[in-house]
């Protein structure tokens, strides 16, 4: 009972641009199955599908869910909470994902480069939300958390994307801390 | 399983699209998986091989019990590698991966070692996916780790022993308990986010703790608070406390309340809208509290982010059931908001606007939302007309723009919940608005002409029948109705044959037209219609003359069903094909409080009889077996009803005793359950001494006392007494349980020899006037009305003073008659200033009883009521009156 009293997130969303996953991850049982969950896809993915999610993340209520969601090039951000949740609150972990994405990725955020690191997307969800309870909201924390792992392996620094990603992240991090 | 997956691959083949993952299939990725036990660990390949993992899962894809455990072992290979990347997929792959307890077992020591490493990350994760896949054994042994982690000065450590704490105390209360000191000195943690995950968890340990939690706000509320998610963390544990508190508040200011108006002006917008939505959610919030939520609200709604917009809308719009008045500042902000490129935003601008509005708008209004209607969606469409179907009861003078606007759309494209939500609430504003009726009505035979749903066709059709001859001109409604004969289906054509007779039945003139009607429906095709017809041929009177239709023809077609349907059909199942009709006066009439006994049910010992595990819905019956096996009661007659239990006792206490009260005629008895809840006692020779001095009219005849009461065995105590017969004599019994108590031995389960007398006072008991009246409905209230007639009618007006709400006085007299609130009317809309409440019972003697009450508040909640009784007997309708007029 007082659990909902702690900001819950029900689902993360990541699909492409025919509805298809790129990555997802459910933290509630409100969508027992797979094929529940491939129907809830389906209908946000459709509702919001002409909706114009560029600029700012929008907001919709789907089967007493809130959610709220963006778009950039092929692919669709969600983030799903319950309907008595403070909207805000999700609007920041979608935000908090989607800039963490677009620093991972370094800024060539598009479907087929998020495929090729889903290595660092699902980590990223991992760092974003435990257990539906929210983690860390800050994109650059959140993408330092992600490419931490290959600087200070003593391992060559093999992947190339990811020590750029860190670079991008750290130069984000020390702009955050010095504004 | 694999199946869908390549049939995709084809689907990516035309469009030529590169992926990573294409043409990946699960089989293939095992066996690539193998690499794991390589003794040259290739960190690069591992990782990308747990990824193709981790995507196949993703993508819905399952491994067998068998297959999970392989890739589970390999994967614990890879502990021995030390790239950190490697290890953060390891990590990722065991929680997917959920193992069961054996295989826990495996991983626990490397995970362990991870949790102590120097590597923070390491320990994050460590304890992060040893929390998930752990069970209580190994977490005792882990919990100095946790704790110390808790406090550890690295905010990702801290903050991951902390989260995981909240997922275990699920299912580990006592263990994570144990940690209160570590998370009380993470509260004061200067990280923001572990002072967020600290507050989380310590007042979940805390919440059955009022106290505790309402010294963690007071010293939290004038303290700093360093994150927003924090801060509305601690906005939700102070309304809380405001709401358990909640008790001074005519006394003025409301505690914690300044807290809360000083968090809208918090620099992050998600703290001032979670104050704001505290406040408006406050209980009994005044319009000076409710002010400068609604000021900081109203900027949002022109905010450039559509989240805002929504998030503000939104509590507006809940705020307007309640407040009207608060929101209408707002109207211009939200008027604008109808055009907004969000379609929901624009849904709870409008239904917002609608509740606040007043009568000069509609007509602005209604012009505005035609606009909108063409292009939202049958969901939001429905949220519209069920607003304006409020609307329009607010302002019965504007019915017909309102009315025009719900024929409109009910001639367009929509979906059946769309049209019956359009159909319902033509059919309430014609119930409601009289000179709504025949517009109303033609709406709806037009648009049965072309309704593809044959649940709402037949609806309207049986309506029609009800209402079409009580207007000025039944015949013109006749054309639509054949019509359906014509064209519709077989259970539309039968409908529109039971109209047809209905016509006939009530309208004199119509009846020879009606039966040249009627007898072409004896060609039908389908038996149901046939037989329909014939019955109402025959049963109106076949030679289709202009004569009076009797009354009993009337009854038949008219009569409701006056029967709880679920015994009806109880009843119907039981009965067996026989010589003997089945008699529709034999299926019990009183419906079953079953909502009651539900609630009570919870976290209860079954007290006695009637509770369960004897099913609810057999309460009755059994009353009356359990009754008639007593000799002594064996010439009251018959049971007229028994009240649900009443608490004689406080919860918790040594014994429990309720008590159940069974009316006869002639008698009353009182069934006192008891319960013994000291293991150590035995009760004997246990009584319950009535003092009836209170209740002048009954007298006491038996008593039935219990030999023994042991420890959690129910038993029951009844007492008799007599009073004037067929009258609904009241009094206040005062109650003691006296017994003799005997020691028990726990160990042995032996009782001593001696015991000694004692006495126990139990709370007082009443007999009100409720006791005389038998909860039962009537499904057409309004027919039953008209049927019963003005013949013993008595109508008069009570003030009852100042209530708190008007809710409150209508439930009050519901409760004082004990009467079934009929077609919903016990529920008073928000913020109404009047309600009428119909209500029906039986009171003692048989006689139905039919209650009209039309409350009224008024300036400081001065609550006045009309109170209209109809019954079939004069004396009985003053006895209603007395009821009240001494409640």
């Amino acid at each position: 009972m007082a659990r909902h009293l702690c900001p819950s997130v029900k689902n993360i969303l990541l699909l492409d641009s025919e509805g298809k996953r790129v990555a997802v991850k459910y933290y509630s049982d409100d969508w027992p199955t797979n094929s529940s969950k491939l129907a809830f896809e389906k209908s946000v993915f459709t509702k919001t599908l002409k909706s114009n999610a560029r600029v700012e993340a929008e907001i919709s209520m789907f089967e007493n869910n809130i959610v709220i969601y963006k778009f950039v090039q092929d692919l669709h951000f969600f983030v799903t909470g319950g309907d008595e949740e403070n909207e805000l609150i999700l609007a920041t972990v979608l935000q908090g994902f989607f800039d963490a994405v677009a620093l991972l990725l370094r800024s060539n955020v598009d479907k087929r480069e998020a495929l090729e690191n889903l290595d660092l997307i699902l980590l990223c969800l991992d760092e974003i939300v435990d257990g539906g309870i929210v983690l860390e909201t800050d994109a650059s924390i959140i993408a330092g958390k992600v490419a931490t792992h290959s600087m200070d392996a003593e391992a060559p620094l093999s992947e190339q994307t990811i020590t750029q990603a860190w670079a991008t992240a750290r130069e984000h991090l020390t702009r955050t801390l010095l504004s | 399983m694999a199946q869908p997956l390549v049939k995709k691959d084809d689907d990516r083949d035309d469009e030529a699209e590169y992926s990573p993952f294409l043409g990946i299939e699960k089989g293939a990725v095992l066996q690539e998986a193998r690499v794991f036990n390589d003794p040259q660990l290739d960190p690069r390949r591992c990782s990308q091989v747990i990824t193709k993992l981790l995507y196949l899962l993703n993508q819905g894809e399952t491994f067998t019990k068998v297959e999970a455990t392989e890739v589970f072992f390999a994967v614990t290979k890879l502990f021995q590698s030390r790239d950190i990347g490697l290890r953060r997929m390891v990590y990722l792959m065991i929680k997917e991966l959920s193992p069961s307890a054996d295989e826990v077992i495996i991983v626990t020591s490397s995970l362990m070692k991870d949790m102590n490493s120097k590597t923070d990350m390491y320990r994050a994760n460590a304890i992060r996916v040893l929390c998930r896949i752990t069970d209580g054994t190994l977490l005792t042994q882990i919990e100095r780790y946790l704790k110390q982690a808790i406090v550890d000065k690295n905010p990702v450590v801290a903050s991951a022993a902390l989260v995981s704490g909240i997922h275990l105390l699920q299912t580990n209360p006592e263990i994570v308990k144990r940690w209160s000191n570590e998370v009380q000195e993470a509260v004061q943690s200067r990280a923001a986010l572990v002072q967020f995950h600290a507050l989380g968890l310590l007042h979940q340990i805390r919440q059955n703790d009022r106290l505790a939690v309402s010294k963690l706000v007071t010293s939290l509320t004038r303290g700093t608070v360093r994150s927003p998610l924090a801060q509305c963390l601690l906005i939700r544990y102070t309304s809380q406390v405001i709401r358990e508190s909640a008790t001074s508040t005519q006394t003025g200011d409301r505690p914690f309340y300044d807290f809360l108006e000083g968090c809208l002006r918090h620099k992050a917008e998600m703290v001032i809208f979670e104050a704001a939505r505290a406040i408006t959610e406050l209980n009994g919030v005044t319009s000076r509290e409710l002010t400068p939520a609604i000021t900081v609200l109203q900027l949002f709604l022109s905010s450039s982010k559509p989240v805002l917009r929504f998030a503000a809308v939104r509590t507006l719009n809940k705020v307007a059931m309640t407040h009207p008045m608060a929101v209408t500042n707002c109207n211009i902000d939200m008027e604008s908001l109808i055009s907004d490129q969000n379609r929901s935003i624009a849904t709870l601008a409008i239904t917002t606007l609608l509740k606040t509005g007043n009568e000069s708008s509609v007509e602005r209004l209604m012009k505005q939302i035609t606009n909108f209607m063409s292009d939202i969606a049958d969901e939001f469409k429905i949220v519209v007309v069920e607003a304006i179907r409020s609307l329009c009861l607010k302002f019965p003078l504007k019915y017909r723009s309102l009315m025009n606007f719900l024929s409109n759309i009910l001639r367009e494209e929509g979906g059946f919940e769309y049209k019956k939500a359009i159909v319902d609430s033509i059919v309430i504003l014609i119930r409601d608005i009289p000179d709504a009726k025949e517009s109303g009505l033609l709406h709806l035979c037009e648009f049965i002409e072309d309704c593809e749903f044959t649940y709402l066709s037949t609806q309207i059709l049986h309506f029609l029948g009800i209402e079409g001859p009580k207007t000025s001109d039944p015949s013109k409604y006749i054309r639509y109705i054949y019509n359906r004969v014509h064209l519709e289906n077989a259970t539309v054509r039968a409908s529109a044959v039971s109209t047809l007779a209905k016509f006939g039945a009530m309208v004199d003139s119509l009846k020879p037209r009606i039966f040249v009607l009627l007898r072409r429906c004896l060609f039908d095709s389908d038996d149901e219609v046939r037989d329909r017809a014939t019955l109402y041929l025959n049963t109106l009177g076949g030679d289709g003359s202009v004569v009076e239709t009797d009354k009993d023809v009337k009854d038949f077609l008219f009569g409701s069903l006056d029967l709880p349907l679920v015994n009806f059909e109880t009843s119907l199942k039981n009965y067996e094909p026989s010589e003997e009709p089945f008699d529709i006066n034999s299926v019990p009439k009183e419906i079953k409080s079953q909502p009651l006994a539900e609630k009570k049910a919870p976290g209860k010992k079954p007290t006695g009889l009637g509770a369960p595990p004897t099913a609810p819905a057999s309460t009755v019956d059994a009353y009356e077996k359990l009754l008639s096996a007593i000799p002594e009661f064996a010439d009251f007659g018959k049971l007229f009803k028994s009240s649900a239990p009443v608490e004689l006792t406080e919860a918790e206490t040594e014994y429990s005793v309720n008590v159940v009260k069974h009316i006869f005629d002639g008698h009353v008895v009182f069934q006192y359950n008891c319960t013994n809840t000291i293991p150590e006692q035995l009760l004997e020779q246990v009584t319950v001494v009535v003092d009836a001095s209170e209740a002048e009219e009954f007298s006491q005849v038996v008593t039935k006392p219990l030999r023994a009461l042991p420890y959690d065995t129910p038993g029951q105590i009844f007492v008799a007494f007599e009073k004037p017969e067929g009258v609904p004599a009241v009094g206040k019994f005062s109650n003691m349980l006296r017994f003799t108590v005997k020691e028990v031995d726990t160990t042995t389960g032996e009782a001593e020899e001696d015991g000694v007398e004692d006495e126990y006072q139990l709370e007082d008991l009443e007999v009100v006037a409720a006791d005389y009246m038998l909860r039962v409905g009537v499904s057409n209230f309004r027919n039953a009305w008209e049927n019963m007639g003005a013949d013993c009618e008595r109508v008069d007006e009570y003030g009852l003073g100042p209530r708190e709400s008007l809710t409150e006085a209508v439930n009050a007299v519901i409760n004082l008659l004990g009467m079934q609130p009929c077609e919903g009317t016990e529920v008073v809309p928000s913020n109404s200033r009047s309600h009428t409440s119909l209500l029906s019972g039986v009171y003692i003697g048989n006689v139905r009883v039919l209650v009209r009450i039309a409350f009224g508040i008024d300036g400081p909640k001065e609550v006045a009521m009309k109170l209209a009784v109809r019954s079939e007997d004069e004396a009985v309708s003053d006895a209603i009156h007395e009821i009240v007029a001494s409640g």
